[in-house]
Formats: C-alpha cells, sequence, structure tokens
C-alpha cells in the first residue's frame, strides 16, 4: 500500500482543535502518521480545498430484512436511478431504498467512510451480516432491537438487573450487534395484537412492565455493560401531534444515570434519534406544530442527551421503522402501500412508501422543526446531522440538509417554497445561527464518532484510520453563507475518499473497490453470571423461537472483515 | 459415527433445523426428527448422481474434463446475444451471489423457480405491501389459520407442528387452541385435518376472495352463490375472519398459479390489509424449495429486483413478463441457457421445452433429471447443506447455515466453486477477444 500525502489542504478537525488551518496529512499503512517520505508517496494537492475526516453516519437504515422489504415494495423507486456496471462497481439501482452495492459507493463518492444500521432483529442478524458483506466500501455495525424483547421485559418484571446486562451481553455478542436500539418500547409488543401504548406509564400486557421501566432498565444496563454506544431511542408516540412532551419525558426518566463530562464535552447516556419525528407540538393534524423549542431548551440544559435529526427533505421516499403501529397508523392516514413483519419475541417493523411535498402544512411542520432542532441545540457535539435515510429523505441529499444549516439564506430562500401557513408558525425565520464548516464536522464526523466511541475515526490526529475526504470548495473564493450552492455540489461530490489509507474516490468517482469493516461489540460479564444467564437463555430458547440456539448465533467466518470491540462490563 | 445436531433440512420452505444426522463412513444413516420427505433426501440423495463432467457431441453426451465444461461454457455465454441463467432455488445464497455477478458479466437474464411458482405473490408486494410475519409469531398468538390453495399437510409435512396448527406458543396451547380453514377446490389431506374445509370451484378464487371482501365490509353481495359458496356461508366467513384475535392466511400455488395469478394475490394481501383494521391479520406464501427465498433476498439486495432480472443493458431491470424466463423463450430471444438445480424441459410448457433445446443448453446439478439428458454441457454438483455449505432463507425470510455433512463426490464441487470457475473463465475469454 502507497503512503500517501495530502498537501496544503485546508484542514478541519475539531477533536484536535485544528479549524480551517493549511497543514499537511501524511498517511502510511492505514493511518494517519507524523510524516511520509515526500518521494515515495503518491501527492495529492489540496491546494485550496478542504480536508475533512470521512464522514461517520450514525444512523441511516441501509441493510437487513427492512431495507430488504423496502427495495422489494418499490421497484419504481428502482427506476429513477439505474446504476450500470463499470470496471470497478457493479450495477445495481434505487434513490430511497439502494441496493447494496450502490449504497456502498454513493457513501463513498460524498466522502463517508463508516455508516451505522440502527434497527434490525438480533433474530436476523445473520441477513443483515449477509448484506453487509455485499456493501462495500464502508465500515458498517448494526444496533439490534431490544424494546419489546421478551427476555427483557421478563428480567425488568422480575428486577434482574445483572442478569439483563448479562442477556445483552450474550446477544450483542452472539448475533455480533453494536449497540441497544430500542423503539417505541413496548408498544410493539401490543402491536402484535393490533394495539399500541399510549404513554410512558401504560404497562405492557401479559408482561407488566412499563415504556419507562424498560428505557430506564435498558439505559441502566447498556452503562453496566460498558457498550461504546448510548441507548439508542426511537421513543413512544413518535409521529404523533404534541409527542415532545413524551421524548422530554423519556429522556428525563434517564436523568439519574446521567455522567460528568470531560474536556468540556458531555458524555451522553441516551441517543435520541430522528428528534424530527419526535418533537411536534400541537394536539391534533390540523394544529400541529414544531415543538423542537421545548425539546432544545431540555437538551441545552441537559449534558445526558445526544440527538440525531431525520431532517426532513421534500421528496417521494420510504418510511420503515421497526415501530409497526406508527406504519399502520400512517397506512390509514395516506392509504399507500404498506408492509407489516412482526418478529417472534422480539420486535416488528412497519413499510410505507411517502411523498414529502412542500405544500403539505404537516410536511412543511416536519421539515421546519428538524431544522429548528438543529439551530436551537447550542452544543454541536450533542447534535448528528441524519435524514434518518431513508424516513426523511434519502442519504444522498445530506449535502443539501449541510447547507441549511450553514445558510440562513439558503433557508430563506427554501422557506418562499413551503406552505404558508407553516411558515407563518414557525421560529425558523428568525434564527439567524449558521454553522461553521467545524460545527458540519462536528455533526457529521468528530461528534458520530465520538459518540459511537471509536477513538480512530472523525478525526485526523496521528493514529486516526486514514479515512479522509477531500471537497473542492475554495474558502478563499466561497462564502457557504452565500454561494451554498456550491458547498452542497461540492460535498456532493468528493475529489478524494481515502478509505485506510487507499483513494478509492478520484474527481466523485469510485476508482477502487474495497469491502469495508463489520464492527461489533463483546461486552465481557462474569464469567459466573454469563454461564447461568446463558443456561436460563437456553431453557427458555426451544419456546420462544422457532429455531435452534446453535442457528441464532451468527458465526464470526459469515463476516467479511469481522472487527469486535471488546470491553470489560460492570457486572 | 458421527452425529450432527440442529441441522438445516435442505428440502422445502420450511427449514426445519432441529435435524439430527448420522453419518457413518461419510454416508447419512439417519435423520431423526425429519418428515418422509426430508429423510428420503437425507438418506437417498446419493442414488442418481451424474458420474462424470459431459459434453453433448454428435448428439451424444460424452465424459470430458471438468475443465472442458467450464471452458465450452463459459465460450457459450461469451459468445451469445442474450443468454439466461436459471434456477438456483436449491443453492447456497453463496452461489446466487456468483451466479448474479456472472450474469453481469456475461449481460444476460437472471431469473429463477419463483418466475412459475409464487411470482405473483411477489408482485402483489409491488402492489399492495403484505402484512407478514416470523412462523414464530403464527406459533405464539394465532387462533385462526387459513390455508389458501396450499396442501401444508403433504407440502410441508411439519409446518403444522412446528409453526402453525398443533403447534404450542406463548398464548395459544396446541389446535385445541386454533381454528383452522382449509379453502381449496379439492379435498386434501390438509382439508381433512382442518376444523372447517370450504370447497370453492376450479379457477373462481378471485370472485371468491372480492365476495368475502364485501361480506367484510358488510356490503350486500347480489348473488346466492360465490365460486361454488352459498353467500350465508362467505358471510359467516367474514365474521369469523373480523372476530379472531389474531388470523393468518398461507398460501400456495393454488392461488398463485391458477387464473387470476397477481389479481388473487393482490385480493389476498388487500384482504389481510383490511383486516388489521378489525383485528391483527398476517398473510403469508407457503414456499417449495429451500432456498426460493433466499434467491429473491440476495436478487433484491444486490440488484434491487426480487427474481427476472435482466442485466444485458449493464443496469438491472425488471419487467415480468418481458424479463420472465418463459416469456422471453416464446418470443425467441434467448441464445444460449444455463440451469442451475432446475428442471425447466420437465415442468415448463412442452413449447417452450423445445425451444430451450433448439439453443445451446448447459446444466449444473448433481442428479440426473430430464434437462440433464438433453442438455449440450452438463456439469455434476454437490448438494447444498449436505455436502457443502452456506446460507438459506426460510419461507418468511429467517436466515438459517446449512451444514456440511459429508464429503462431496470426487469429480463434483459446489455451485458456487463451479460458478466461480466460470466466471474466471468468461473474464479471460472477454479480455482475449
Amino acid at each position: 500500500m502507497q503512503d500517501i500525502l495530502i498537501k496544503n489542504g485546508t484542514v478541519f478537525d475539531p477533536i484536535n482543535n485544528i479549524d480551517g488551518e493549511i497543514i499537511d496529512i501524511a498517511i502510511s499503512k492505514g493511518k494517519i502518521v507524523d510524516k511520509v517520505d515526500e518521494s515515495n508517496a503518491e501527492v495529492i494537492d489540496a491546494s485550496n480545498k478542504i480536508v475533512l475526516p470521512g464522514g461517520v453516519d450514525i444512523h441511516s437504515h441501509i441493510a437487513g430484512p427492512k431495507v430488504n422489504m423496502g427495495r422489494l415494495l418499490r421497484p419504481e423507486d428502482h427506476y429513477r436511478n439505474l446504476k450500470p456496471k463499470t470496471s470497478v462497481k457493479r450495477a445495481g439501482v434505487g434513490t430511497s431504498c439502494p441496493s447494496t452495492f450502490t449504497t456502498g459507493y454513493e457513501y463513498s463518492e460524498m466522502g463517508y467512510t463508516t455508516v451505522f444500521e440502527p434497527a434490525n432483529p438480533p433474530l436476523k442478524m445473520l441477513h443483515v451480516i449477509d448484506e453487509f458483506n455485499d456493501t462495500p466500501m464502508i465500515d458498517k455495525a448494526c444496533y439490534p432491537l431490544f424494546g419489546s424483547n421478551w427476555h427483557v421485559m421478563e428480567y425488568l418484571h422480575d428486577n434482574k438487573e445483572d442478569e439483563l446486562a448479562a442477556y445483552i451481553a450474550w446477544t450483542l455478542r452472539s448475533v455480533k450487534g453494536y449497540a441497544c436500539k430500542l423503539v417505541n418500547p413496548g408498544g410493539v409488543e401490543q402491536w402484535k395484537w393490533g394495539g399500541d401504548v399510549e404513554g410512558l406509564d401504560v404497562a405492557v400486557g401479559n408482561f407488566g412492565v412499563t415504556p419507562r421501566e424498560i428505557v430506564k432498565g435498558m439505559c441502566k444496563a447498556v452503562q453496566r455493560l460498558n457498550l461504546p454506544h448510548s441507548i439508542h431511542i426511537h421513543a413512544n408516540n413518535l409521529g404523533m401531534p404534541g409527542n415532545y412532551e413524551t421524548s422530554i419525558e423519556t429522556l428525563d426518566s434517564m436523568r439519574e444515570y446521567a455522567k460528568e463530562n470531560t474536556n468540556g464535552k458531555p458524555n451522553p447516556i441516551a441517543h435520541l434519534t430522528h428528534v424530527q419525528f419526535n418533537t411536534y407540538g400541537g394536539t391534533n393534524w390540523m394544529n400541529i406544530t414544531s415543538g423542537a423549542e421545548h425539546l432544545a431548551k431540555y437538551i441545552n440544559n441537559n449534558d445526558h442527551v445526544s440527538i440525531d435529526l431525520g431532517q426532513v427533505v421534500f421528496s417521494d421516499t420510504t418510511t420503515m421503522t421497526a415501530d409497526g403501529p406508527f406504519e399502520h397508523k400512517l397506512q390509514t392516514l395516506t392509504g399507500n402501500r404498506w408492509v407489516n413483519a412482526d418478529i417472534e419475541a422480539e420486535t416488528g417493523c412497519g413499510i410505507v412508501p411517502i411523498k414529502y411535498k412542500k405544500s403539505n402544512y404537516i410536511h412543511a411542520i416536519m421539515w421546519v422543526t428538524g431544522l429548528e432542532a438543529a439551530l436551537m441545540i447550542d452544543d454541536p457535539w450533542k447534535v448528528c446531522m441524519t435524514t434518518d435515510h431513508p424516513n426523511g429523505g434519502y442519504f444522498t441529499t445530506y449535502p443539501r440538509v449541510v447547507t441549511w444549516l450553514m445558510s440562513q439564506k439558503a433557508r430563506e430562500k427554501y422557506m418562499e417554497k413551503v406552505n404558508k401557513r407553516a411558515k407563518s408558525r414557525t421560529a425558523l425565520e428568525s434564527l439567524d445561527r449558521e454553522y461553521s464548516f467545524s460545527d458540519v464536522v462536528i455533526s457529521t464526523r468528530a461528534g458520530t464518532a465520538r459518540l459511537l466511541g471509536l477513538n480512530d475515526k472523525g478525526h485526523l490526529g496521528v493514529g486516526a484510520d486514514a479515512d479522509v475526504a477531500v471537497y473542492n470548495i475554495d474558502l478563499n473564493k466561497i462564502d457557504p453563507a452565500i454561494q451554498y450552492w456550491k458547498v452542497r455540489k461540492a460535498l456532493r461530490r468528493a475529489d478524494y475518499t481515502i478509505k485506510d489509507g487507499e483513494i478509492v474516490v478520484k474527481d466523485g468517482e469510485v476508482v477502487k473497490s474495497v469491502p469495508g469493516r463489520s464492527y461489533w461489540v463483546d461486552s465481557k460479564v462474569s464469567t459466573d453470571l454469563a454461564k447461568s444467564v446463558e443456561s436460563e437463555i437456553k431453557e427458555k430458547f426451544k419456546d420462544y423461537y422457532t429455531i435452534q440456539m446453535s442457528n441464532y448465533i451468527v458465526a464470526e467466518k459469515n463476516i467479511i472483515n469481522s472487527s469486535p470491540i471488546t470491553v470489560q462490563a460492570e457486572v | 459415527m458421527e452425529i450432527f445436531q440442529d441441522v438445516v433440512c435442505p428440502v422445502c420452505g420450511c427449514l426445519c433445523d432441529d435435524i439430527e444426522v448420522s453419518v457413518e463412513n461419510n454416508k447419512i444413516v439417519k435423520a431423526r426428527n425429519a418428515c418422509a420427505m426430508g429423510t428420503t433426501k437425507f438418506l437417498n440423495y446419493n442414488n442418481d448422481r451424474i458420474p462424470s463432467p459431459m459434453i453433448k457431441n454428435n448428439g451424444v453426451q460424452k465424459p470430458v474434463s471438468l475443465e472442458e465444461c467450464i471452458e465450452k461454457t463459459a465460450e457459450i455465454l461469451v459468445k451469445a446475444k442474450y443468454p439466461l441463467i436459471y434456477g438456483l432455488s436449491l443453492s447456497s445464497v453463496e452461489s446466487v451471489k456468483v451466479a448474479i455477478e456472472l450474469t453481469e458479466e456475461v449481460g444476460g437474464v437472471l431469473d429463477n423457480q419463483t418466475s412459475v411458482c409464487h411470482g405473483p405473490g411477489v408482485q402483489g408486494i409491488h402492489d399492495i405491501g403484505e402484512s407478514t410475519g416470523s412462523l414464530g409469531e403464527i406459533r405464539h398468538r394465532a387462533d385462526l389459520i387459513i390455508a389458501w390453495g396450499a396442501n401444508l399437510q403433504e407440502a410441508h409435512p411439519r409446518h403444522m407442528e412446528r409453526y402453525s396448527y398443533t403447534s404450542k406458543g406463548r398464548y395459544r396451547n396446541g389446535k385445541e387452541d386454533r381454528n383452522l380453514i382449509v379453502i381449496d377446490v379439492r379435498e386434501t389431506l390438509t382439508a381433512k385435518a382442518a376444523d372447517k374445509f370450504i370447497q370453492i370451484e376450479q379457477g373462481k378464487d378471485f370472485e371468491f376472495i372480492n365476495a368475502l371482501r364485501t361480506a367484510l365490509r358488510l356490503e350486500q353481495i347480489q348473488k346466492d352463490k360465490v365460486a361454488g359458496v352459498p353467500v350465508e356461508e362467505i358471510e359467516k366467513l367474514a365474521e369469523v375472519l373480523r372476530s379472531c384475535e389474531f388470523g393468518v392466511i398461507f398460501f400456495g400455488q393454488g392461488v398463485t398459479q391458477v387464473n387470476g395469478k397477481g389479481r388473487n394475490i393482490d385480493g389476498l394481501f388487500s384482504l389481510t390489509r383490511d383486516l388489521n383494521s378489525w383485528t391483527k391479520f398476517l398473510i403469508m406464501p407457503a414456499r417449495g424449495h429451500f432456498n426460493v427465498a433466499g434467491v429473491n433476498q440476495v436478487a433484491t439486495w444486490q440488484t434491487g429486483f426480487p427474481y427476472a432480472i435482466d442485466l444485458s443493458r449493464g443496469y438491472p431491470w425488471y419487467n415480468p413478463g418481458e424479463t420472465t424466463i418463459i416469456d422471453i423463450i416464446r418470443r425467441g430471444e434467448s441464445d444460449a441457457t444455463l440451469v442451475v438445480g432446475s428442471d425447466p424441459i420437465a415442468h415448463f410448457p412442452p413449447a417452450i421445452s423445445k425451444r430451450l433445446i433448439n439453443t445451446p443448453l448447459i446444466s449444473i446439478d448433481p442428479a440426473h433429471s430430464m434437462t440433464t439428458m438433453v442438455s449440450d454441457v452438463v456439469i455434476p454438483s454437490s448438494f447444498a447443506g449436505i455436502e457443502y455449505e452456506g446460507l438459506a432463507y426460510r419461507m418468511d425470510g429467517l436466515c438459517l447455515p446449512l451444514k456440511k455433512l459429508v464429503k462431496e463426490p470426487d469429480n463434483t464441487m459446489s455451485d458456487e466453486k463451479v460458478l466461480k470457475m466460470i466466471l474466471a473463465k468468461v473474464r479471460e475469454l472477454k479480455k482475449v477477444n
């Protein structure tokens, strides 16, 4: 592997306090190094260009049974983007649910190098890994779902905290998961009888635990296991008017477990995902408003929470979530095609295509809500930029979202086109905050990597993974707040993307295909506890599942570039 | 003697994974827990093997070396303008991946048994969407099970015991807690086991489904009988559907491959969707070959489309009716066919089989079939889930690992390896040209 020297680039690396300085970045053997021998290195002239760490996406639905069902549901979605085979690229299709190869290529061409898939049933992780193996160019990992898991609810009901933690450790290790995801905790189990839970204190039928207990118990367990990422939550009442109250209540229920800040940066213990869908005011569909102000106020006053946006971008996209009851409501509201897929003992899933229209009041409110949240929460280290791909919009629209954050002018210009009533009911126009490049790097790279516990990613310090993106943005000539469209265009196609020390994208086109890693977490709990819990699981397994326990376990030989992260648990 | 636990059975879409297989001197001697179909395959799979790679010369198949077969196959595929690659429902997912890459390389069409069995069910998902779930959900919750044009008892002998009617789950303790209704044109074994059998007239599923949807909406049906069933009985059935706690419909080729085809499925999927306003209701196909669902899964994530994928333009294209194998052959457009683990000559309409033989035909198969007998090139392969390992997908989309139990015969290898050799040869030839 040849050494690389990126010369004279304008570097943004907030973790190492580098804010737009012109410095050289040296790369050797897949890592950032102090220096390389220039005569033996491939030199990239990055004069008048910006150099950033490779993008790290904390929440994007790119693989697994749900995404694949989305692909199957929408052949018409694929016809809009047909990608022929080239000498380095496999053929592919798709916009809101792209095929696996295309997903990898398009992320890489935008300068992204790491993407985490946020929701899959543990039972179907072998399928997820099978798709990861076919998703090139990026490092991946998956958060298995625990919010309506029978084992979890039973351990909580019996107040068995240690056993719960050991069960989670066993599951993550067995199915090769990275973090714990809760989706409409308890509500998905209710949906299996056609119902839902309406609040945090309504007990889940047959199990006698409440969503509040699930959230708190799981948050505590995740902390005791020392998992690299906090609990990842999609709150109850998602998508409903007035749900900001449930979201704040959910977050506040975990406040007692808050951790101290380090180096002035917060250490969140809960990640509220796609806040846009979780932060509405109003009482019904007629008077729905943004509740971002309330949530932002809460988050500005509390350091135990991080969020990602789930920004809506007006487009024809596909909603997909483990929140089965929500998707059923969306189906009855829209009359669109609907997939539901419940998974034994664990979770559910729903998929409904949707067209977000600028002229639609509710859709415009959704658009406003995401941007308000991003601009009202002061600390960028708490905010990750996502569209909850494909729920709010495709990941390929990230550059557009970034320019909305960077330019008030871009927002104003766009606001002219959206529903007038929504416009009159938002504070967005009065928000003059504009993200700097450093802020953008934090919310798309440095902050996301930090929240995921990926110490070697999201920065360009010596020893970091050599995942780098170079974009053709000349900050001497371009002011992102004014010529925002130039920024958007440049961010869509990286000049160079370097993955693990190899140039994989040049001039916005993939020039080399690399497989990428699959991360998973092995949290070591005490041997006795691990043993006793494993035999408990074994006893229940036959009753809960329709497969044998040995076939539930994902073998490492099935994973391309299996990359376990080992941590020591406190149980 | 070696004993393998938790073996996944490579026969039907149930993929029962609790088989205990005993192997003695590289021979399977026992398959505990397996049904009649499973046992038969485990014990007899080795009986009718193709002894050697063969190439047809002057109308007679002659034994040759594997390398010659690979070379000949690659030559045919490279020369062909619009080759077809068909089958793979009895191969591992890994083999399917190579087959897709090969199709891409030669610019052909990849199709699969889905095309002639559950294709309409797949298209129903494009049209309506599907309210479905994993088989365990049925086991734990279903109090109403409907088998519609699906003979579960005979086509999937352990389906009822493991997943449906007689299985025991968290909230249902076997058949006394469940109601099985069979809707079919004849009294199958499944119908005999059912609590209720509704016999409808052949080819009248579409009318019956719509009458049922009408009754469900509490609207008047302006007839005395629909599909041979009195209206009162249809109304009674609608009431049973509405009032169950958790219902499921299993449908088979009795719905997908009779008059109406996709329209029947659109009707059934709509019916299921509507029922979710009243109660909880799911629907799922009872799929035949053990990995037919796997082909759809892999093809969908790699190319966006589940089967009938035309890669001749360089990018994937899908239009059932145009890019499905039978339609392509009927139009006389294809000029070579590679069949992997399938017997189209025996099962396609005679006119189509005839045309299939008129262009170069290559078979990769472990055992003799009508297709291998008339093929120009025959490459023996080994059995997935017995002689080589890999992944497969159950009828509800659950991924399970297949095991290697015995060593394959000396002159055979997995479909995956054969296809990889062909792919390498194709690339080599394309470079030379």
